[in-house]
């Protein structure tokens, strides 16, 4: 019965965002089950009120609607509707990450939810490209959530064909220079999502290319883009879109997407010593190989047992999760059961520190937050908390992403920054709740993992609100 | 009560004239670190270095920029400094620092590597290593126990969390700008508590808490707002704060800032746009540090670096694309500035290398060492076996700091 609890306390913490009410207890019959049952694709986060989420297809129309607008306000000198619309389309991204967090918040699928987290932040776009802003929402929902469970080539088609991706790594703008598009307009190759799609998202910086392979592959995905005028050549563009440049839509791309034949340089490429054919096709042969290297088996197995299990994960458990990958062509739920299965994981002490966006989302779990009355704002405060720390979903500083490594998160300033918040968190405890109360509760949801020392420390807290804030900055807490 | 690093160390400073015979707080005593201030500046993302140094004298300079070419003319001229090179509109500051001697320019200088991953190309800049990931520590870091500074609170990061430039055995401390009350020291002691058998949290704890003593001595403006580290339009506040903690007599002694935003892929622009903003934003940061460091300026050096350079050509977007050579930066009131050093070579086909990347004639680790050297007397032997393993083909470059 023990190590069942103890294994419940892993699966709830380790695997999944800190324990709800009554989780543990429905953990604690078959922990491991409990979490397999619960691989499949993700839950779709709702809009708090008002009409559903816009999809890609029609986010890029608004993008394209506003790039209009602001061209003739420009030179209208007017640009109060162009701020109006900025706001509304930072409002989208506010209302997209508010029912991320919520979700975050009330899943009863909380592994699920962990693995789009991982997949949303190897697969990183960032709003700190603010073209990229309102679409962040619509990436997650459309590219990630339908994948988890599914298999790695048709995520990495999603990723690299949604409109957020490409504007984020400006493959949207990318044009052949001998397509009829680049003689035309005279611009050329962009190298950027070539080289990141390969090193960061695919075969992994070591994985065996060169810089002729960097470009070999941007050449294969241009005109691979969205159904955006570019800036500053209208009215080009649309004689140019006229005349010999029908966008394609493409079965298996992501909402938005479009192929523009005319910005395709032609003629067959090179990469990797292998040949690929001229068009739509060529681009889409290279990502299915990307995605069966060996190398992508790799580099997704270390970071995949890297973000769950430990910072230097085992070379054994790497290699079986390669194997997995590798024997299943990349499926991912092969993937998750495989790590789940491997008794490794499932030992005590914790070595990995929560992030900070699973830091307060494992506290708002344990308080049961949001409650129904001003639930919009304790969610703000929530996205608030971990803008402060320093991490927020969907805006890491570069493609690579947040980093997975603890020491990034436990730096001086970063603790400091958490014993605040908690104290913030404490002081909001309303005053009839004691701390043998709170000292409870830390035995409900932390159970076999929460030592002597840390209990004995919140029940002898002089008030309940002390007694919360020691509870979620202890370390038992602040690790999974 | 609890006694903080630097409070602990005050007091040794202060009795330290009653008990010199008392051999183990004189070795603290002379473990007090000495007046010279280094700050490295990392801007990560790779900067253009033609667009921060454009060599507007040379003939090939206008066709190979194209339209990011920068001119003497306009609205937005650049700032000449020999006739041959210049500084972009954008760094009027630093102009001013270069008249007054204060600032060295670096062209055509890299890291020793010559790929072209963002990734990569930082963890070769911050190791000091030939190749990536070859060490798991910072150059820096290796370099503070030769300064005479193994103790970690003379080493800061504005940063969360402390940069691999300075990560290593010496532990080094990171602040930022507090934005939440602070708890009270009660609460604080049982936090302690907890943490005691947590030694990664334990010792982070009390980094914190030591620094946080000196920042609120230091500080003057508690409504500063916490940001990512380097993200925000606004890097005043970060390089301001670095400077109050300089400037203290007992505070750090070495620090490392971070600024982003450089990797301009599209519409880089020339004289106005995106990178003007983003060097704007710089330049009046370390305007900041100076004005903020007072009378420490003068004992300063402050290093710039980024991971690569960038194309030398525009690409298809009006950005240009991850090069090698780029430029580099070195000032402060303790530097011999008003210089340009640079093997140029032009920017011909030939003189790129691969036919388009400014081509890496000088080794950053080379100015490095020579800062190391000449700033904060760290010792050859540790300069070329510890803190720069195989660099000995990129030799210190002498005569960086005044006399």
């Amino acid at each position: 019965m023990e190590v069942m609890s103890l294994h419940a306390a892993i699966a709830v913490n380790r695997f999944g965002l800190g324990a709800m009410p009554g989780e543990i207890a429905t953990a604690a019959s078959d922990p491991r089950q409990w979490l397999i049952s619960q691989i499949g694709p993700a839950d779709q986060p709702m809009p708090a009120e008002g009409e559903p989420f816009r999809d890609g297809a029609q986010l890029v129309k608004d993008l394209q609607a506003f790039r209009q607008q602001r061209r003739e306000l420009k030179q209208d000198g007017d640009t109060k509707d162009l701020r109006a619309f900025v706001k509304q389309q930072r409002q989208v991204l506010i209302n997209e990450m508010a029912s991320r967090f919520q979700q975050g918040f009330t899943s009863r699928r909380p592994f699920a939810e962990r693995l789009v987290w991982f997949w949303s932040n190897h697969f990183t776009i960032s709003v700190q490209n603010p073209a990229v802003a309102s679409l962040a929402g619509a990436y997650e929902r459309e590219a990630i959530r339908p994948h988890i469970a599914g298999r790695f080539e048709d995520m990495l088609l999603a990723v690299a064909t949604h409109p957020a991706m490409l504007i984020y790594l400006n493959n949207a703008q990318s044009i052949g220079p001998d397509s009829p598009a680049g003689q035309l307009a005279k611009r050329g190759l962009n190298e950027n999502f070539g080289r990141e799609l390969m090193e960061l998202y695919s075969l992994g910086v070591d994985g065996g290319y060169t810089q002729a392979d960097v470009i070999a592959l941007a050449r294969l995905l241009t005109g691979w883009s969205v159904d955006i005028v570019p800036n500053g050549a209208a009215r080009m563009a649309r004689f140019f879109q006229a005349r010999f440049n029908q966008p394609e839509t493409v079965e298996g791309a992501s909402s938005g997407f479009r192929y523009f034949p005319a910005r395709h340089e032609p003629g067959a490429v090179t990469l990797r010593g292998k040949t690929y054919a001229d068009g739509f096709a060529g681009g889409r042969a290279a990502i299915h190989d990307l995605a069966r290297d060996p190398a992508t088996a790799k580099f997704i197995a270390t970071k995949f047992a890297r973000h769950f299990v430990s910072d230097t994960p085992s070379p054994q458990l790497v290699a079986r999760l390669e194997k997995s990958f590798r024997d299943t062509q990349g499926d991912l739920k092969a993937l998750a059961i495989t790590m789940l299965e491997d008794p490794s994981v499932w030992d005590a002490g914790s070595e990995k520190m929560r992030n900070p966006v699973e830091y307060v989302t494992a506290s708002y779990r344990l308080l049961g937050l949001p409650r129904a009355q001003n639930g919009e704002q304790q969610i703000r405060g929530a996205m608030q908390a971990c803008r402060m720390m320093g991490h927020f979903p969907m805006a890491a500083p570069s493609p690579k992403g947040w980093s997975d490594l603890s020491p990034d998160w436990s730096g001086p300033d970063a603790i400091l920054s958490r014993i605040e918040w908690a104290q913030v968190l404490g002081s909001h405890l309303p005053q009839t709740i004691g701390a043998r109360q709170i000292a409870g509760l830390a035995d409900e949801r932390l159970g076999e993992a929460l030592s002597q020392q840390t209990r004995a420390a919140i029940a002898a807290a002089p008030t309940g609100g002390e007694a919360l804030a020691l509870l979620v900055s202890s370390p038992e807490f602040q690790r999974r | 009560m609890i006694r903080s690093r630097r409070e602990t160390l005050m007091a040794l400073g202060l009795g330290a004239g009653l008990c010199l015979w008392d051999a183990p707080l004189r070795s603290a005593f002379a473990a007090l670190p000495g007046d010279r201030r280094l700050v490295v500046i990392i801007l990560r993302g790779a900067v253009d270095g033609l667009a921060a140094v454009p060599p507007h004298g040379d003939k090939d300079y206008q066709s190979v920029r194209g339209q990011l070419a920068l001119s003497k003319d306009g609205a937005a001229p650049l700032h000449d400094l020999d006739g041959m090179f210049g500084l972009h509109p954008s760094l009027a500051n630093m102009k001013g620092m270069y008249d007054s001697r204060e600032l060295i320019v670096f062209q055509n200088i890299c890291s020793p590597y010559r790929d072209r991953s963002h990734f990569d190309g930082q963890n070769v800049l911050e190791t000091g290593a030939v190749r990536p990931h070859m060490l798991s520590d910072g150059w820096l870091n290796r370099a503070l126990a030769p300064m005479g500074l193994s103790d970690g609170v003379h080493a800061l990061a504005v940063a969360q969390t402390p940069p691999l430039l300075l990560t290593g055995t010496v532990r080094a401390s990171s602040w930022m700008p507090p934005s939440l009350p602070a708890p009270d020291s009660d609460f604080l002691a049982r936090i302690k508590l907890l943490y005691a058998r947590d030694p990664q949290l334990k010792q982070s704890l009390e980094d914190a808490l030591s620094l946080q003593d000196a920042a609120m001595v230091a500080s003057d403006d508690p409504s500063d707002k916490k940001m990512g580290p380097g993200s925000a339009a606004n890097l005043e506040p970060l390089f301001s704060g670095a400077g109050r903690l300089l400037a203290a007599a007992n505070g750090p002694r070495v620090a490392v800032l971070d600024v982003s935003g450089w990797d301009t892929h599209v519409n880089e622009g020339a004289g106005d746009g995106q990178l003007a903003r983003r060097l704007a934003a710089l330049d009046r940061a370390l305007v900041a540090l100076k004005t903020s460091l007072g009378p420490a300026w003068s004992k300063t050096a402050i290093v710039m670096a980024t991971e690569f350079g960038r194309t030398a050509h525009p690409n298809g977007n009006g950005g240009t694309d991850h090069g090698t050579g780029g430029a580099s930066f070195l000032l402060g009131g303790a530097v011999s500035g008003g210089r340009i050093l640079t093997e140029w070579t032009g920017l011909g086909p030939n003189a790129l290398k691969d036919g388009r990347d400014q081509p890496p004639r000088t080794d950053l680790r080379a100015l490095f060492k020579g800062v190391l050297a000449e700033h904060m007397a760290v010792p050859k032997s540790a300069l070329e076996s510890t803190v720069f393993p195989d660099s000995a083909a990129a030799a210190a470059v002498n005569g960086l700091i005044r006399a």
